[in-house]
């Protein structure tokens, strides 16, 4: 990195904005992911100008540029893959504005997730995506990635609840795209940009709409002793036409490692269990769980627990959300996988997933969003073993590769980034990477903004410049 | 002439005799905006389709994808239209996979067709639009209409999971899938959702469908006035009843669906005799849900000052809610010239109202107003003659409009007026669309601009 960009970044956002030591850009070089790479410069804008200035000022220098919210993604994406500025939006991290009344609120997008909701919960709102992250993630990467979550089954995931955003493309002109309100004219731009991966432009403003809380909850638990019982039990939930708030399975072995850690309740004994919620008018949520229940029991469930009231409905979900934080205690490393299936073929991909597993030698575990067929499962490894490290990839490729022979696709929530871009053509043809690769050229013609992720490298069409140093960390 | 012929000519060259069209009356058929083109191709496969774009790219053609034609009106008038792709012939499902509530089909399809299909199994799509007899689900896609179910179902952008289409270098492309959630590579399809065939001829279309409710039902209430009428609009949303659509319709819309179900004789609600404001909710769930939503209905509508209010029978709500669905339909053959506006505004206010029904009132004598989900509101302006003077005035009406939702933080778009006046009118409704990002997308798709140049406001 030249010092003369370094000092002049520093004399835009002043010093205290701007860290260029390698010890603290190490920090930066990680996300949630098992991938790396390390910026050169880190920078924290407050204001949207500044962002643009930012962005300009590395394009003097012909340096990549890549935003980042709270690092918490799992596939790569706000990391410097191509070294270069990064723009960490931690300090944008205001809410603009919030109309109760038409239910929308502006806000920054180092807002953190969960901050949304805690601003407009007392008037019976909420911003309906919700990560397992939520209480760190920020808006900014929500919108990035189109975010999911447990509740996003009947609620939609983030595209479905931001319907503007202010931009700064990669020469630093600033543009708006969608409407506040309604639906905008013209082509959806906000529906492009929304999962765009900071590969289009960089966020600096969200416009998110907000949701009423329901008026009536039920929690219920429903203990399987096998985990074939419990997917078919998800099929036939689906197929009978019911559509839960959320529908989670934990199978039995991490429900266990979940349980000596949170004593959420959960049955040690069980072959898997599904968390399911469903919400709405009081009449409807009634005969709801009383279907479930049914399903479930019908599908040989050993028990059907019904939350009694908010504070057995916390712990359920506490054991959910934190069910990564107790694989940690298991293992050194844990790699978290995201693909998606058929719901229909769920009892097909959990016995795949299975078997490939074990061929590796891994114990996968799953916890994951069953009702919409996006699996997670989760192969545990020491990453100071290589050859570990090496296996844990393979296994993970089979894995997306089987999801895609089921008729599903590569990722549910977690994005492409610079995890699957190279699995891309599994999915895609040469005709459909060229017209992505025409959109991206529209909105990113030098590939200044965040190079190297969602495109398949190896390939001719989909050849992405990096700039600077080569790639770091795991390729799939 | 020669230069039709020759376009012809060409056509059958690439894909066969059988496919392509020429005989003046039925081009004229496919007319748009008064444009006629050259020749119509009915192809039988996505190659075709392909080879059809590429010639034209080839030689300088312009194209334009049409379904069943009922909303080709929509949009800006074409600059250049040589062939015409009717895509009626691919009418395929070519997935549909119940458990999962997943569907894939052929852009031609009929939705009425698809709606039988799916009840089969207990299913449905949330595309109640206008045409709903005719129109086909890749043209409902295309021209971005409102469903009336928009309230609780959302826009096709909740619901479309993928599509297949051929870009403006004649390559087929896809974007999404078919599972129901899913991050791989761009939103593409989003894109095709009212871009009017501007980027692609859309080919295939994945949604996610919908369980059929069991029960459905309806509630009209009646009310002196606008203000008391949106007063009982914001306490039905603050009550958070979920309720499938929840429209207010303006005195004069009220006599106007009065009059066309008493001439067909349908079940005609009592309450739309009397020319005061009303308001339509349906809903739908099981029993106790129903019963539950219209009690509620009831009570606020009662709470509300509402002169009448009540539950309707299962007849007269099927009725109501048609004749919703098919609002643009009937209200673009009111009147031998006229305008439809439709305004997105940040809040509906008495004020506003008042304002587009005093505005209507100076420049013609009938308008009608409705108001639908989302701050979306529906006006039009009726001209008795269709001559200068009357289309004069309709101008000057889509000027004030306009002016009026600027004025209100919202914005308009044009989608009817009579054809002297479109492009004058629809540019100045669309001047608040960024021209600059959305002509990044146009290139992007169709980079030759093989696709109904100028049908997207600002000459896209």
């Amino acid at each position: 990195m030249r010092p003369s960009l370094i000092r002049e970044m520093k004399s835009l956002l002043g010093a205290v904005n701007v860290l260029d030591k390698q010890e603290d850009l190490l920090l930066y070089e990680f996300d949630g992911s098992v991938e790396k790479g390390r910026p050169d410069l880190v920078v924290f804008p407050h204001t949207t100008a500044e962002v643009s200035q930012i962005v300009k000022l590395a394009g003097r220098y012909e340096v990549p540029v890549v935003g980042r919210g709270a690092g918490t993604g799992l596939s790569g994406g706000a990391l410097a893959r191509g070294g270069g500025v990064m723009i960490v939006f931690a300090r944008m991290n205001k809410i603009i504005e919030i109309d109760v009344e038409n239910r929308w609120a502006v806000v920054q997008p180092g807002v953190v997730n969960l901050d949304i909701t805690r601003a407009v919960e007392h008037a019976g709102l909420y911003f309906a995506p919700d990560p397992s992250s939520a209480k760190s993630c920020t808006i900014g990467g929500n919108v990035a990635e189109n975010a999911g979550g447990p509740h996003t089954l009947a609620c939609g995931v983030t595209t479905n609840h931001v319907s503007a955003l202010e931009l700064v493309l990669p020469d630093g002109e600033i543009v708006r795209v969608g409407s506040k309100h309604g639906d905008a004219a013209g082509y959806d731009l906000c529906g492009l940009f929304v999962g765009s991966e900071g590969t289009l432009a960089l966020v600096t403003e969200v416009t998110v709409k907000l949701a009423r809380k329901p008026e009536a909850v039920k929690t219920l638990l429903a203990i399987f002793e096998t985990i074939e019982d419990a997917s078919q039990a998800v099929v036939e939930i689906t197929a009978s036409g019911i559509t839960p708030a959320a529908c989670e399975m934990l199978d039995g072995w991490t429900l266990r490692v979940v349980e000596d850690y949170v004593h959420a309740g959960y049955p040690r004994d069980s072959g898997a269990v599904l968390l399911l919620e469903v919400e709405g008018l009081r009449e409807a949520v009634e005969g709801q769980a009383a279907a479930i229940a049914a399903v479930c029991r019908k599908c040989r469930a050993r028990e059907v627990r019904l939350a009694k009231d908010d504070h057995e409905r916390d712990l359920l979900w506490k054991g959910r959300k934190s069910a990564f934080g107790a694989l940690g205690r298991v293992a050194p490393s844990n790699y978290v996988l995201d693909g998606v299936i058929p719901r229909s073929k769920l009892p097909q991909a959990l016995e795949r997933i299975k078997e490939i597993g074990k061929r590796y030698g891994f114990n996968v575990g799953n916890i994951f969003h069953a009702g919409d067929g996006n699996l997670h499962p989760i192969v545990l490894y020491d990453p100071r073993d290589a050859k570990q490290f090496e296996n844990a990839v393979a296994a993970a490729r089979e894995i997306i590769r089987a999801c895609v022979e089921m008729g599903g696709a590569l990722t549910g929530e977690h994005g492409v980034g610079m995890e699957k871009n190279e699995l891309m053509g599994l999915l895609f043809s040469d005709a459909d990477f060229a017209l992505m690769r025409r959109v991206h050229d529209a909105f990113n013609p030098d590939s200044s903004l965040n190079p190297g992720k969602i495109f398949p490298l190896s390939k001719g069409c989909g050849e992405i410049r990096i700039k600077k140093k080569e790639a770091v960390g795991a390729k799939l | 002439m020669k230069v039709a012929a020759d376009v012809a000519g060409r056509l059958v060259e690439a894909i066969g005799a059988k496919r392509v069209v020429a005989a003046e009356e039925e081009l004229a058929t496919y007319a748009i905006d008064g444009l006629v083109p050259s020749a119509i191709v009915r192809p039988a496969s996505v190659e075709e389709v392909a080879e059809v774009v590429r010639l034209a790219v080839k030689d300088k053609l312009a194209v334009v994808p049409v379904g069943a034609r009922s909303k080709c009106e929509l949009g800006m008038a074409p600059q250049q239209y040589d062939i015409a792709i009717d895509m009626t012939g691919l009418r395929g499902i070519a997935h549909y996979d119940a458990g999962d509530l997943t569907l894939s089909v052929d852009a031609g399809i009929p939705l009425r067709e698809l709606e039988i299909y799916l009840k089969e199994k207990g299913q449905f799509l949330p595309l109640a639009v206008p045409c709903f007899e005719s129109a086909t689900a890749g043209g409902t896609i295309a021209s971005g209409i409102d469903s009336a179910l928009r309230l609780q179902y959302g826009s096709p952008r909740d619901f479309l999971i993928g599509a297949e289409f051929v870009d403006g270098t004649g390559q087929l492309c896809r974007s999404g899938g078919r599972v129901v959630k899913n991050v791989t590579g761009y939103d593409l399809h989003k894109l095709l959702i009212g871009s009017l065939g501007t980027i692609g001829v859309i080919t295939r279309v994945n949604f996610r469908t919908f369980p059929l409710p069991t029960t459905f039902g309806g509630h009209l209430a009646g009310f002196a006035n606008s203000r008391e009428a949106l007063e009982y609009r914001s306490a039905v949303e603050k009550a958070g009843l979920p309720v499938a659509n929840l429209e207010v319709l303006s005195p004069s819309v009220a006599g106007m669906i009065r009059a066309i179900l008493q001439k067909s004789e349908e079940p005609l609600p009592p309450e739309l005799e009397r020319a005061d404001w009303s308001v339509y909710s349906s809903f739908e769930g099981n029993e106790e849900v129903v019963r539950r939503i219209a009690l509620d209905l009831d009570t606020i509508a009662r709470e509300a000052c509402s002169a009448q209010s009540r539950i309707l029978q299962p007849a007269e709500d099927e009725a109501l809610g048609g004749m919703l669905r098919e609002c643009f339909e009937w209200l673009r053959w009111a009147s031998p010239a006229n305008v439809i506006c439709r305004l997105v505004l940040p809040e509906i206010k008495t004020g506003f109202l008042t304002g587009l029904l005093q505005l209507a009132e100076s420049v013609a004598p009938r308008s009608a107003l409705l108001v639908r989900a989302a701050g979306i509101v529906y006006f039009a302006v009726f001209a008795e003659e269709n001559d200068e003077v009357a289309i004069a005035s309709l101008a000057k009406a889509v000027s004030r409009v306009n002016a009026l939702a600027r004025a209100g933080n919202g914005h308009t778009t044009l989608l009817r007026a009579p054809t002297a006046i479109k492009s004058q009118a629809g540019e100045m409704a669309g001047e608040h669309i960024d021209r600059g990002m959305q002509l990044r997308v146009k290139q992007a798709f169709d980079p030759a601009g093989v696709f109904v140049p100028g049908r997207i406001v600002g000459g896209i």
